[in-house]
């Protein structure tokens, strides 16, 4: 399997603290990839320098085969990158349908001519995207709440929904900041049968996420920061066993 | 303060029909009760007229200048106050054009006048709105973009210091003084019926102002980059990752709020035949205490408030005295900042 995400020695500094010092590591297409690491471990600073939130200080930044180092956000979307935040992005103010909705206009085409005068075109355009959007919502289990404002949701609900929104850009790869945070046993099991279903889409999944259990199970190999740096790279079952890992997150043993 | 800017972020909304019907309705019943007082019966129903007909037109160009305002505070939550500047500077310019050559060739000069004057000064208002767009967007891309991350304080100082370089090279331009504008409207009244008139002038402004908000509202609600615009207003980064470019919206938000104080200038020549280097600070915070009347960031409170605002002065200047004129509409800015910061639409979201 190729390579769909080449991350090759990237550091981000600020000022003086290295919040990401030299981690290199490759996503493979197809397969859901995990990055873990104890808190400050630089796990979402590394996101941001994926996603072009942050321009790596130093290293290099690969998606399908292109060179997307210091991109901005919106022409990462574009190529093909989605993501979800740790503390949940949406558009509060508008309905579930209408933040998803947008989540399509990276792919829109219909120009201002267009939406002015309400063209055949753009009816057709508006009819697609949002039959679209109410299948995506279908598929993160929102259907019902097409029509309620983001802000009235349910924190679950808000995870989803901006799952939904992410996958309107129509990605490649999909980026999920701690999907299960503050998930309850059960929500957590349905988020990793949701990751299933995109995996089965054909778009490649990489997140972060800080419960084991989640990560052992659904996860093809994991990367493990610490400090910013990568300690160790592997299958769950490698990982597990690795001895820098256990005393990352559990300390070393006197 | 962190939730109160959350609250305003969301206001980001357009103009809707229904929002606004209950507080027009208020201020209708406000306006009814202000005609039945007993300084008004004795004035007579033409001189109230006439006055509320000089409220809305001036309201109007109040409108057209508050909604820059907040529009660019919806988006990026600054008060840039170099826009009443902007709005001079549309008066500046269109005046140029038309005292130049170029006026004669495209067939307008000041002493112009009758129906024929109506296809040059549409033209007239395409190219100043252009220029003054072009401006305002290189305003924000020197003054304000480099401190996007800086504290709020930072480019709101840079604002006022735009006002003072765009105030200073118009004051040099043209010198200090009361600059003749010509008049291309036409003076008669038009009868409203029981002997009331509203002044020919005063619908044309009306009319331009409404039909500028009008395509506002429909750009904001349907294209693809008003619907940025609510997005980047409600979440920049979130915005981002739908694939939207949060600089060029921003300069969209700049270039349709100049385009508009640029039309609300040259509206302003036409309808007091007079401007002068510094009229846009003083104009532009009475077009923001409108744009705080109606609850800054967001349009439709902006519409309204700038119409609220120009009848109350008028009739202050009609009724009272015009001594009081001013201070009264601070005192307005000032106890809508005290007891209802968030103006009068604020918030408009359902619950669930």
């Amino acid at each position: 399997m190729a390579p769909i995400l080449r991350v090759e020695g990237v550091s981000k500094r600020f000022g003086g603290l290295v919040a990401v010092d030299n981690v290199s590591f490759e996503v493979n297409e197809g397969e859901v990839f995990a990055l873990i690491g104890p808190n400050g471990a630089g796990k979402t600073t590394l996101f941001n320098c994926v996603t072009g939130f942050y321009t790596p200080t130093l290293g290099t930044v690969t998606f399908q085969g292109r060179d997307i180092t210091g991109f901005p956000p919106h022409r990462t979307a574009k190529a093909g990158i989605a993501r979800t935040f740790q503390n949940i992005r949406l558009f509060d103010y508008m309905t579930a349908v209408d933040n998803v909705r947008l989540g399509h206009h990276v792919r829109m085409r219909s120009r201002l001519w267009d939406s002015l005068f309400k063209t055949p075109f753009e009816r057709r355009e508006e009819r697609e995207i949002t039959e679209h959007s109410m299948e995506l919502l279908d598929l993160v289990g929102l259907k019902r709440h097409a029509d309620s404002y983001a802000r009235n949701l349910a924190y679950g609900q808000q995870r989803r929904l901006e799952i939904a929104r992410a996958l309107a850009t129509d990605p490649k790869l999909l980026l999920l900041d701690e999907p299960a945070a503050g998930f309850t046993p059960q929500e957590k099991v349905e988020l990793m049968q949701l990751v299933q279903v995109i995996l089965a889409r054909g778009i490649t999944v990489f997140l972060i996420e800080h419960d084991m259990r989640v990560v052992m199970q659904a996860s093809k190999r994991i990367v493990v920061l610490d400090h910013g740096e990568k300690i160790a790279e592997g299958t769950p079952a490698e990982v597990r066993a690795n001895q820098r890992v256990i005393e990352a997150y559990l300390g070393k043993s006197a | 303060m962190a939730t109160a800017v959350q609250r305003l972020r969301g206001t980001f909304l357009p103009l809707s029909f229904n929002s606004g019907l209950n507080v027009i309705g208020i201020l209708v019943v406000l306006v009814a009760l202000f005609a039945s007082t007993q300084r008004v019966i004795e004035g007579g129903g033409t001189y109230f007229f006439q006055t509320l007909g000089f409220g809305l037109a001036q309201g109007a160009i109040f409108a057209l200048v508050a909604l820059g305002y907040t529009m660019v505070y919806g988006i990026i939550e600054l008060i840039n106050f170099a826009h009443g500047d902007v709005f001079t500077l549309g008066a500046f310019f269109s005046l140029a054009i038309i005292t130049s050559p170029l006026g004669a060739l495209i067939g307008l000069t000041p002493s112009s006048s009758g129906a024929g004057v109506i296809l040059p000064l549409l033209g007239l208002f395409v190219v100043t709105m252009l220029f003054c767009a072009l401006v305002n967007i290189a305003i924000e891309r020197v003054a304000y973009r480099p401190l996007r991350h800086a504290p709020r304080l930072a480019p709101l100082i840079t604002a006022i210091g735009m006002s003072a370089l765009l105030e200073g090279i118009m004051n040099v331009w043209k010198g200090p003084y009361n600059l003749a504008y010509p008049d291309f409207l036409p003076e008669n009244q038009i009868p409203l019926g029981g002997g009331a008139t509203i002044a020919a002038k005063s619908v044309f402004v009306i009319v331009i102002a409404v039909v500028l908000m009008v395509v506002l509202t429909l750009f904001i609600n349907r294209s693809k980059l008003g619907k940025a615009m609510r997005a980047t207003a409600q979440d920049r980064d979130a915005a981002q990752l739908m694939g939207i470019d949060i600089n060029r919206t921003i300069s969209a938000t700049f270039f349709i709020g100049a385009a508009l104080a640029g039309a609300g200038g040259i509206i302003y020549g036409l309808y007091y035949n007079s401007v002068q280097a510094f009229d846009g600070f003083q104009y532009g915070l009475y077009a923001f205490t409108a744009a705080v009347f109606g609850g800054i960031g967001n349009i439709p409170g902006a519409a309204i408030g700038g119409f609220v605002i120009g009848i109350v002065f008028a009739m202050s200047d009609g009724y009272f005295t015009t001594k009081w004129t001013i201070p009264l509409i601070f005192a307005i800015l000032i106890f809508v900042l005290v007891f209802r910061p968030t103006g009068l639409l604020g918030m408009r979201v359902p619950e669930k």
